[in-house]
């Protein structure tokens, strides 16, 4: 486990910034507590400092998982959201979705949205821009990549796709054995 | 009966006794050929064509390597034997008979230039012995190589020659000297194998290769980067270079835990940062506040035109409205002041 160098740190941001914006200050400035990014197999986790302290009591080999994984560096130094960070991606979100209750089972099982599956989406959504995914009771489902901006979604055919999947809470099932 | 059957086993027995005498010793027309050195035995019997050709063919080839085995044997015993770990042990003797060699007989090298030359000049090898004996020590000693006699290297003194510099170190000298002759015979030496194998003489000192793999020619431009004075600060990189790998610069990490605020201030200074570079003007946000601007225009004349005929049109047009309605109460934050800001750049 060791801290991330400024080029790992950018990364991420821009990153996470793509889904929460500016509001990644939040994360870093909390005011519960002094909160903080590590690197530990190549995955970001992201932890108090208690939880840190604690953590280094258990040699490298045999930690398994600290605090929140965020995802996980690619051996090309490139930085992939993981559905375990929803949980705080989600009260932070600048773009949501809302799907239909019909097609909240089609999202979970990986696929992208189509436009008969979308109850709502934030006003000014721009193409490509980093949106989560919510059951329309406000339930965090996942998140995605817008793939038409709010003013095209009105135009565009039911069985066109308007968001591309990127992560849902069914992984928790799917692919258990790979999140940590 | 009884009688008649012992007489019977005796019979038996005696033709058995008979059957291993013949065993032992065979009878031949012609003696055979020996060469025990080599385990070796020829037969210059004729062959009976007739008994060949029958179609006992194996039996006889079978019956005729038994008996020749049989007498080669024979003949092995008759050599001295002795007893080796409880093993009889026959010595062989010399073989007598020349064999084919396997392999075919090599070529003769090529000769060197020294060879060329004293062959040319009809200079003979003249045998030396190996030993010399040494007036110094007393004592023989090789006339060559470590520990030769009257070796000069292990002078504790060395006069000075007349025109020579007085300052100079007569020792240095003769250790480069040395030194020289042994380099210039071993550039000889290639210079003879790669006369020998037809490839090209190298020349004097190191030899480039033809040509450079990407790799080494990386290598040479990174080296040749970094032999300034200023060790290569001031160069200049060219567009989309890559940096050298394994300059033996090691990665250097924060501690893990160290200080927390110092982190947490360095990472808000890169969002700073990054925020600063973001563009002001979103050109696909404008483009689409637009659409939308122009959208709600349409609606609202919609609106206009069919105000009046009937609830039902109104009533679903408001429910449109409220389902985007929470990113519409965010909207017009944004919205409010940014059209402007969009009139004002026009």
């Amino acid at each position: 486990m060791r801290p991330l160098t400024d080029e790992e740190t950018k990364t991420m941001f821009e990153k996470l910034s793509k889904y929460i914006g500016e509001n990644i200050k939040l994360l870093i400035d909390r005011p519960d507590g002094s909160y903080c990014f590590r690197l530990h197999n190549d995955r970001v986790y992201y932890m108090s400092e208690k939880i840190l302290k604690l953590a280094t009591n258990i040699s490298r080999d045999k930690l398994v998982s600290v605090g929140t994984c965020f995802g996980k560096f690619t051996k090309t130094q490139k930085f992939r959201l993981q559905i375990t960070a929803l949980d705080f991606l989600a009260p932070y979100a600048k773009f949501k979705v809302w799907v239909k209750p019909g097609s909240e089972q089609s999202f979970l099982y990986g696929n992208h949205v189509m436009k008969s599956g979308l109850g709502r989406i934030t006003e000014n959504t721009a193409q490509y821009q980093g949106v989560v995914v919510y059951s329309m009771a406000d339930v965090p489902l996942g998140f995605g990549v817008a793939a038409k901006t709010t003013q095209e979604c009105r135009k565009v055919d039911p069985m066109s796709i308007v968001v591309f999947h990127q992560a849902d809470i069914g992984e928790y099932i799917r692919s258990e054995d790979t999140l940590t | 009966m009884a009688s008649c059957s012992v007489e019977d086993v005796l019979a038996k027995a005696e033709r058995d006794e008979a059957e291993k005498l013949k065993g032992i010793t065979v009878n031949k027309e012609l003696d055979l050929e020996f060469d025990p050195g080599n385990l070796l035995a020829f037969d210059k019997n004729r062959i009976d064509t007739r008994e060949f050709k029958d179609g006992k063919r194996e039996d006889f080839l079978r019956s005729l390597a038994r008996d020749n085995t049989q007498l080669l044997i024979n003949e092995i015993w008759k050599l001295p034997t002795e007893r080796v770990e409880e093993v009889i042990v026959a010595k062989l003797p010399e073989p007598t008979t020349l064999l084919p060699r396997e392999k075919p007989a090599p070529k003769p090298k090529p000769p060197t230039k020294w060879e060329q030359f004293a062959k040319l000049k009809g200079i003979q090898k003249k045998k030396k012995t190996n030993l010399v004996w040494d007036e110094v020590h007393k004592e023989w000693k090789r006339r060559w190589g470590y520990k030769r006699a009257k070796d000069d290297t292990k002078e504790w003194l060395i006069e000075v020659p007349e025109k020579a510099d007085p300052n100079e170190d007569q020792f240095a000298k003769k250790n480069k000297a040395k030194k020289e002759r042994v380099a210039r015979n071993e550039y000889n030496r290639l210079k003879n194998i790669a006369r020998a194998q037809k490839i090209k003489v190298p020349g004097m000192g190191l030899a480039p290769t033809p040509k450079q793999s990407k790799a080494e020619l990386a290598q040479a431009v990174n080296i040749a980067k970094i032999s300034t004075a200023s060790v290569g600060k001031f160069q200049d990189n060219l567009p989309k270079e890559k940096k050298p790998k394994n300059t033996g610069k090691r990665r250097k990490f924060q501690p893990l835990i160290g200080d927390f605020s110092s982190e947490k201030q360095k990472q808000l200074d890169l969002l700073k940062v990054m925020d600063s570079k973001k563009p002001r003007l979103d050109i696909t946000k404008a483009v689409n506040k637009q659409m939308r601007e122009e959208d709600m225009e349409a609606r609202q004349k919609n609106k206009k035109d069919f105000g009046k005929k009937g609830q039902r049109g109104k009533m679903s047009g408001k429910g449109k409205g409220k389902a985007g309605g929470k990113g519409k109460g965010q909207g017009p934050k944004g919205k409010g002041r940014k059209p402007q800001m969009k009139q004002g750049k026009r």
